[in-house]
């Protein structure tokens, strides 16, 4: 069965960094976590205790099946289920666009979590700024696969755009992993050009 | 399905509180002699009493879970969509228990047994009881069946406050808990349509103080169980199912007759609810639902009430649910968060409002079943 799962993860090369990323026997909290294969595979090789969000009822459904525990819920509002600092990790991968507001969801992640790994869709990639220069319409990648009009990422913005926001709302940025497969030395050295995503671990400044 | 063969079932009973020392010690202060308790069970209990399920029934249900009494019963019992062999509580796998809940009219000693002090029936002597004793009766059934451990307690709407309540007194005697459309403590909304529906009962001139004998108070059951139907439905499930159509004739009457289909259908539940349901029995059972707040006891902090528990949840409530909606579900998932419990909830999309825990089989049984054979997996792997 992990092998399967792992499989099935192997897909998601963000999620792969990100269960890199958490400790052994923590407490997770994985906003938006789909069909609990994540958390089921943290829970398999790093003990961890986790708890998953979802708004899908179908993906709350197999969640169920999974066997993770998974709580119907919809990441616009607060996360007033849960208390100040009672998970050791919040995890959002690539959902943060999706919120009607990121910032919130910011304050919210970093006040339950003592510590919070967001996956990011970068805007600023050369492929979409290229995308929107030479043809003049809304980018459409691999990443971004939606039209303008039927696109559930309302709030694109670009690492740099992500960064200024932490350090508006103090949020200290613990670590930057960009992600991407091509010109490795360049998303290394400018990722807010070459990396078509980043992981950010933050938590609350002070 | 196996719907061509009629999985014959055989009710049993239990009966405790014969010496004093022995008897069910009330809420209310009381002691209850003599208990019987009206029970069935389905499929066999494991070498090692693993796979155990008790299920608690709603306001007017009974022992009757699944299967039929008979060949020629019309009717399976209440929730045979959901439990018997093969069926998504699969009583190949699990040794499933229900038993009616004291207080009741369906075989378990309520208002309308007798009495062995007087050789009369209770009627209103009969104590006020709560949703605790009636877990409390439940627990001794119980010991009587050699169970030592629950997998599971399920239940909906009151069947799911038993099984909050039974969390709180016995959390040592479960591996897990599923509530379904039900609610932590009973809203003043609900207070007051229990009020209404007993006050139907109580000015029916044949309710006599509790004492009716061949004439019954049955219209004013009949409206109580009207008004209680209403809540069970839902805007849009109602708009499908009669819409403003007529029943019996083309244009209005006129009168005040019944008209519409809805009538007509609330007219037929009324009629037969009185048939096979017991008007004191109706006072009891509600009031004991009104008395329900499992905050009480810790001082109305529904977080502080589950401080003794662990054992995981599946907690579930239905979209069009308005008599306990969602946000009575998740006032209490957010409580078993609190407390770090393991808590999987969903609120599943349904028009047909509180009802819908006995129609939407296919989700809330894919749910359940997933959920035990999870826990069953984790016990046994132990």
């Amino acid at each position: 069965m992990v092998s399967k799962l792992k499989e099935e993860l192997a897909k998601r090369q963000d999620l792969v960094e990100i269960s890199k990323m958490i400790e052994s026997g923590t407490r997770v909290l994985d906003l938006g976590c789909g069909n609990g294969v994540f958390l089921k595979l943290l829970e398999y090789e790093k003990n961890v205790k986790g708890l998953g969000i979802e708004i899908c009822q179908q993906q709350i459904i197999e969640s169920i099946a999974t066997g993770i525990p998974v709580v119907h819920g919809d990441l616009n509002h607060d996360l007033d289920f849960a208390e100040d600092s009672s998970f050791d990790y919040v995890v959002l991968s690539r959902t943060l666009q999706e919120v009607q507001r990121p910032d919130r969801l910011l304050s919210e992640i970093v006040r339950v979590g003592k510590r919070a790994i967001v996956s990011f869709i970068n805007f600023g990639y050369y492929k979409t700024r290229f995308q929107l220069m030479l043809t003049g319409t809304m980018p459409e990648t691999k990443n971004l696969p939606y039209h303008w009009y039927d696109t559930p990422n309302i709030h694109l913005g670009t690492l740099k755009d992500f960064r200024m926001l932490c350090k508006e709302m103090d949020i200290r940025i613990l670590r930057e992993l960009p992600l991407g497969n091509q010109r490795k030395i360049f998303t290394k050295v400018i990722p807010n050009l070459f990396a078509p995503m980043c992981i950010f671990e933050i938590r609350k400044g002070g | 399905m196996a719907e061509n063969k009629k999985h014959i079932v055989k009710s049993k009973d239990f009966l405790f509180g014969t010496d004093d020392s022995d008897a069910l010690l009330l809420d209310c202060g009381k002691k209850l002699h003599s208990v019987n308790i009206r029970y069935e069970t389905y499929g066999k209990l494991n070498a090692n009493g693993s796979n155990a399920i008790l299920i608690f029934h709603a306001l007017t249900g009974d022992a009757h879970v699944s299967g039929w009494h008979s060949e020629e019963d019309r009717k399976p019992g209440w929730w045979n969509d959901m439990i018997g062999p093969g069926k998504p509580i699969d009583t190949e796998k699990y040794f499933v228990v229900c038993s009616n809940v004291i207080g009741g009219c369906s075989g378990s000693t309520g208002p309308r047994s007798i009495n062995l002090a007087t050789g009369k029936l209770y009627n209103m002597d009969f104590p006020v009881i709560t949703i605790a004793d009636m877990v409390r009766a439940q627990r001794r059934l119980m010991k009587h069946l050699k169970v030592e451990k629950w997998l599971s307690i399920i239940g909906g709407s009151m069947g799911g406050m038993q099984a909050l309540e039974w969390s709180i007194s016995y959390p040592e005697l479960t591996e897990s808990i599923i509530p379904i459309a039900t609610t932590a403590r009973l809203s003043p909304q609900s207070i007051a349509f229990d009020w209404v529906g007993r006050e139907a009962i109580l000015t029916d001139k044949n309710w006599d103080n509790g004492d009716y004998t061949e004439n019954i108070p049955e219209n004013g059951l009949a409206t109580a169980r009207m008004l209680a139907h209403i809540t069970y439905l839902s805007d849009e499930s109602m708009r499908r199912k009669f819409g403003r159509n007529l029943q019996e004739s083309e244009s209005y009457s006129f009168d005040f007759k019944r008209d519409f289909a809805v009538e007509s259908y609330l007219q037929y539940q009324g009629q037969r609810f009185v048939e096979r349901f017991d008007a004191n029995c109706y006072l009891y059972i509600t009031r004991a639902m009104d008395y329900f707040d499992v905050s009480a006891k810790a001082g109305g902090n529904l977080a502080a009430a589950f401080k003794n528990v662990t054992c995981p949840f599946l907690v579930i409530s239905f979209s069009s649910d308005w008599l306990f909606p969602t946000a009575q579900s998740v006032d209490l998932v957010k409580a078993l968060l609190k407390n770090r419990i393991d808590v999987s909830y969903c609120e599943i999309e349904s028009s047909y409002g509180h009802d819908a825990f006995l129609l939407e089989i296919e989700v809330l049984g894919k749910m359940i079943s997933d959920f035990l054979r999870n826990r069953l997996e984790v016990i046994d792997g132990k």
